[in-house]
């Protein structure tokens, strides 16, 4: 193999499990560091130029970055990075003053239609260099999804309204209550520049199965149902539902049930329950709520008495998957499961819908009807005026999404409106490698490992918890416990630097490495090389580290798969052949950096 | 300074026979100086025991002082262990392989330790051929007290502070040839890929093995003008590699014909010396003693196997002793009583 080139700022970025894995590509481990050392706002802004919205995301976030993390791989469960989040939030001081404000008016006028994540990230990233930004919303406030969707006992408005209040304070000026329904009447007016972010907001349904119609009255689309909770048109429902589909609103619909009346609440899903596309930790809380969830049934008939939905039908059956993997469901042929209820919730899904963009504006869209973007790097559309990002690029996703969406987007808009091509010359991300040796074997971070376990968020009891609509169920890390979370972290941005001059190939480091995973061998071609290592490299996911030939013609190969990070091969090296530095990685974005790596 | 281990592991380590992981064959993290050919050894014993699949608790670790005869703490640390003083390690050695044969004995000493002031008990170990495995780390100097020339030192070479050593050092391997020594192998602690399977045979053989590894002392002798040095060990070094087979093992490696010999071992296992030519006889102990002068003329320095006796009768069949541990036997086995007692008198008389 060639040797690794580390210049290139893409190696050490991939090391970093965790932000590799983040949309935003968060520096994951110096936030968790900073709360370690009880430096929440440190930790909070590191957070808020990646991903604008650490108290919700700390409560909400898909979070990727979890399934990546190294420790996953070294014990049975990955650093808590999500709910460390929310303990930035949760203990930061006032940190107004350290937000960026509107720059100097730059003369250029950029639209942004939808209030979500997506738009309000292209503002957040605009709004320091002087653009004047008009944000149109169809509802009274901005947040989007994360307002009318993510219901308050997951994310309280106090917490959603402070980090959209940062952005709309920069000067932002707001169009609620407006839905735009041309985009020709905006593409009229004298703006430099549009960003669509108005999500994916249709919500599918089941028109043709028996009874739909008939039942109407006690029929509701999930994600119109969920909007109507939060806005407080709807107050009630009746006291036994069943919820249809395995995605996170099914999730949010049957737990906002509950509150509302719902005792008897139950999730049907056509899919196997491993393969329900809510994540784990949700399904967790919903069956904590007392909520079953049935799956393999297939919805078959909304039966109707009396003109009144009284019940469903449906039919059971099973996973079979075919030699590529590809799964069909066989009906069982078990007679048909009758299931009683006075209301219903469809929860299968959202798409993407444009009724107010005209084909007269350029805009040209993909047969799944999302629209043609010339890569997802620019997020330019057919009309080179009119940007798109978050869930109206390429359908539903999540929050985190929408506002790496954004940031790239916003690069794009700021290139455009200066007169360049978004698709060239984008501006690289910002990349520092310092060493944190701070004596002869001491580093600046805590280099051992500690094995202590992951653990849970604290609930309030339950009984609380279903008498509101509004009451918070988690409640967040105390710091006693954020510290020792925030110890499970291994550093993975503390990068094994290696020096093929420096080697002397004494194997100190081969030898006291706990993980085995540096290696003196002969260079071969990958695949080879791979099982030649003292173990072989088998997760072809993580990269190898291949030094320049060494002088005994031999090469270091180091498989990064479960490096701890620990230091003890640059601690147990003679000649400082191997270093460890941090490397600290943001992505490029329109605004100037804010936040340096932490001292 | 990290003074634990992290406790992780690679998930997917291989096991041996027994279904431990080389992890269980650790010891403490070592505190010897960074770079210290030193651990290197202790990591090649640690490899060799988890390659041979011993039990931990079947090995028992000797050695006298020095920053060479620290090193069992850093290795096998669910094995018994004997630090003794300076250049005493040969006693205890003795005495313990005399109280309970089945142990495999690891003894780890210095040059200090085995040249200097334990030389007199050295070689007596070889004269009554104790079954166990003596490993010298060889750095040329005293490492623990800073770096003083040892008596294995080359004539030339040159100390940390810039005098020249006067005198011829022992070589220890020509030694232990001369005195009748029934395995005598040479190494070089950053030469895993022959070291290991030496330990391996080492502790394989009926008898005392003798190894004398090169090991580098980073703090007070790696400098240019050592003899010792990695650079200068690297330089010099004609090293002959081979495999070790252990007892009813398939060879898997394949070998060009004419370009490896085998040589057996009492217990059927055996070392495969590869790129041996046809001349090379492992058993003849003259020839041995010839081919490590002219290496020394050379200017080389010669490591493999030199010299192996698959036949060799080790003290305790010598001295036709009682064939269990002692802790083994019972009170009527120690004390058979007076009617015993009784004959032999009468066959004193
Ligand atoms: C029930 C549910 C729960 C979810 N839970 C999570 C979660 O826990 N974590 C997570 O990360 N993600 C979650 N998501 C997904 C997440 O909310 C979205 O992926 C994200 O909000 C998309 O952001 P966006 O900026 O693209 O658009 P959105 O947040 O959808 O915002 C678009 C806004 O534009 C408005 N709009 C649309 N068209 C127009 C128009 N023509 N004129 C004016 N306004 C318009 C919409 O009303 C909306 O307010 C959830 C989604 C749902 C449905
Ligand atoms: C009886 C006695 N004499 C002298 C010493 C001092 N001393 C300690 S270690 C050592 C030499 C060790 O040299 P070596 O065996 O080569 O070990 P190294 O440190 O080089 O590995 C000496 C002379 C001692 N500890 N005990
Ligand atoms: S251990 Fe820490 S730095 Fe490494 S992937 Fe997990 S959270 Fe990220
Ligand atoms: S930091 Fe070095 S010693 Fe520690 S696990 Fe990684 S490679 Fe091994
Ligand atoms: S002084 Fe020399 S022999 Fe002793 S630990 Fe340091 S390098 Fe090794
Ligand atoms: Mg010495």
């Amino acid at each position: 193999m060639k040797p690794t080139d580390i210049q290139d700022p893409e190696y050490f970025h991939k090391v970093v499990d965790c932000q590799f894995a983040c949309p935003a590509h968060t520096p994951v481990p110096e936030y968790i560091r900073l709360i370690a050392q009880e430096r929440y706002t440190d930790a909070y802004m590191i957070n808020w130029e990646s991903n604008v919205f650490p108290g919700v995301l700390g409560r909400t976030c898909d979070r990727p970055c979890e399934p990546a993390c190294r420790r996953g791989r070294v014990e049975e469960e990955p650093v808590a990075i999500c709910r460390l989040k929310r303990v930035a939030a949760d203990f930061k001081d006032d940190v107004k003053g350290l937000l960026p404000g509107a720059g100097p008016k730059n003369g250029k006028k950029v639209a942004l239609i939808g209030g979500g994540p997506a738009s309000l990230t292209v503002a957040r990233d605009l709004a320091p260099l002087g653009y004047e930004l008009h944000l149109y919303d169809e509802h009274a406030k901005a947040g989007g999804f994360m307002r009318s969707q993510i219901p308050a006992f997951r994310l309280p408005d106090e917490v959603l309204d402070e980090e959209v209040g940062y952005v709309l304070d920069m000067g932002v000026h707001t169009h609620f209550n407006k839905y735009v329904d041309s985009l020709q009447s905006i593409l009229d007016q004298d703006y430099d520049a549009i960003f669509v972010g108005c999500g994916a907001p249709r919500g599918r349904d089941l028109p043709n199965l028996p009874g739909r119609k008939e039942a109407d009255k006690n029929i509701h689309i999930g994600i119109d149902w969920l909007s109507s909770v939060a806005f407080e048109h709807t107050k009630s429902i009746g006291k036994r539902v069943i919820v249809l589909g395995g995605g996170n609103t099914a999730m949010d619909c049957c737990r906002t049930s509950r509150r509302l009346g719902g005792e008897d609440v139950k999730v049907i899903v056509r899919s196997p329950f491993e393969d329900m596309k809510a994540s784990p930790w949700e399904k967790e809380d919903a069956i904590h709520e007392g909520i079953p969830i049935l799956d393999n049934h297939v919805p078959k008939e909304f039966v109707v008495k009396d003109g009144k939905l009284v019940g469903m039908k449906f039919e059971k059956v099973e996973a079979q998957y075919d030699a590529e993997g590809k799964r069909s469901l066989v009906p069982t042929g078990e007679d048909l499961v009758y299931v009683e209820c006075d209301d219903v919730l469809i929860a299968i899904g959202q798409e993407n819908a444009f009724p107010w963009i005209e084909k007269s504006t350029g805009v040209r869209f993909t047969s799944w009807g999302t629209p043609i973007i010339n890569d997802d790097e620019t997020f330019q559309s057919t009309n080179k005026r009119v940007f798109f990002g978050g869930d109206s690029a390429f359908g539903p996703a999540n929050i985190i999404t929408a506002v790496a969406h954004g940031h790239k987007a916003a690069v794009s808009i700021d290139m455009y409106c200066n007169g360049q091509n978004p698709e060239v010359n984008r501006p690289a991300p910002h990349v520092t490698l310092v060493s944190q040796k701070m004596g002869i074997h001491e580093w600046s971070y805590d280099s051992i490992p500690v094995i202590d376990k992951r653990e849970a968020v604290p609930l309030v009891a339950l009984e609380e918890a279903l008498k509101s609509k509004t009451l918070e169920v988690e409640l967040g890390f105390d710091v006693e416990t954020a510290f020792v979370q925030a110890e499970r972290c291994l550093n993975c941005d503390a990068q094994t630097v290696f020096t093929d001059s420096a080697c002397i190939e004494c194997d100190a480091c081969t030898d006291i490495c706990p993980t085995s995973c540096i290696s003196f061998v002969e260079n071969a071609e990958e695949p080879e090389l791979r099982q030649s290592l003292l173990v072989p490299a088998e997760n072809a996911e993580q990269d190898l580290y291949v030094s320049g030939e060494l002088a005994t013609g031999k090469v270091m190969v180091k498989d990064e798969d479960v490096c701890l990070h620990c230091g003890l091969c640059a601690e147990r090296c003679p000649t400082a052949a191997w270093d460890m530095q941090k490397f600290y990685y943001t992505m490029a974005k329109a605004a100037p950096v804010l936040v340096e790596a932490a001292e | 300074m990290s003074y634990i281990k992290p406790k992780f592991r690679h998930p997917r380590l291989p096991t041996n026979k027994l279904g431990f992981t080389v992890a269980d064959y650790d010891g403490a993290i070592s505190t010897l100086c960074a770079g210290c050919g030193h651990d290197s050894i202790s990591a090649a014993i640690r490899n060799a025991c988890f390659q041979s699949a011993i039990p931990p608790h079947r090995i028992a670790k000797v050695s006298g002082i020095g920053c060479s005869s620290k090193m069992p703490t850093y290795f096998l640390g669910k094995s018994h262990g004997f630090n003794s003083v300076h250049g005493r390690m040969p006693s205890v050695a003795t005495g313990a392989s005399l109280a309970n044969r089945d142990l495999t004995y690891i003894g780890v000493s210095g040059d200090g330790d085995t040249a200097s002031i334990g030389m007199g008990q050295f070689i007596h170990l070889i004269r009554r051929n104790v079954n166990m495995t003596y490993i010298v780390a060889n750095n040329g100097c005293y490492g623990l007290t800073k770096g003083q020339d040892s008596a294995t030192a080359d004539l030339g070479s040159v100390a940390k502070g810039g005098a020249v050593n006067p005198f011829d050092g022992i070589d220890l391997a020509a030694l232990a040839l001369l005195q009748g020594a029934s395995f005598v192998a040479r190494s070089f602690s950053g030469d895993k890929g022959q070291l290991e399977p030496l330990i391996r045979a080492a502790m394989a053989h009926k008898g005392f093995a003798f190894i004398d590894v090169v090991s580098p002392c980073v703090t007070f002798n790696n400098h240019v003008g050592s003899t010792k040095s990695y650079a200068e060990t690297r330089e010099h070094l004609d090293a002959m590699p081979l495999d070790f087979v252990p007892m009813r093992e398939e060879i898997t490696t394949q070998y060009a014909e004419g370009t490896t010999q085998a040589v057996t071992l009492h217990d059927g296992s055996a070392i495969h010396l590869k790129k041996a030519d046809a001349t090379y006889k492992a058993n003849d102990r003259r020839a041995a003693m010839d081919v490590v002068q002219q290496a020394h003329a050379d200017g080389r320095i010669l490591t493999g196997l030199l010299y192996l006796d698959p036949d060799s009768q080790d003290l305790n069949q010598n001295l036709n002793l009682a064939t269990r541990p002692l802790n083994e036997l019972g009170k009527d086995e120690l004390c058979p009583g007076s009617k015993v007692l009784k004959s032999i008198n009468e066959g004193l008389r």
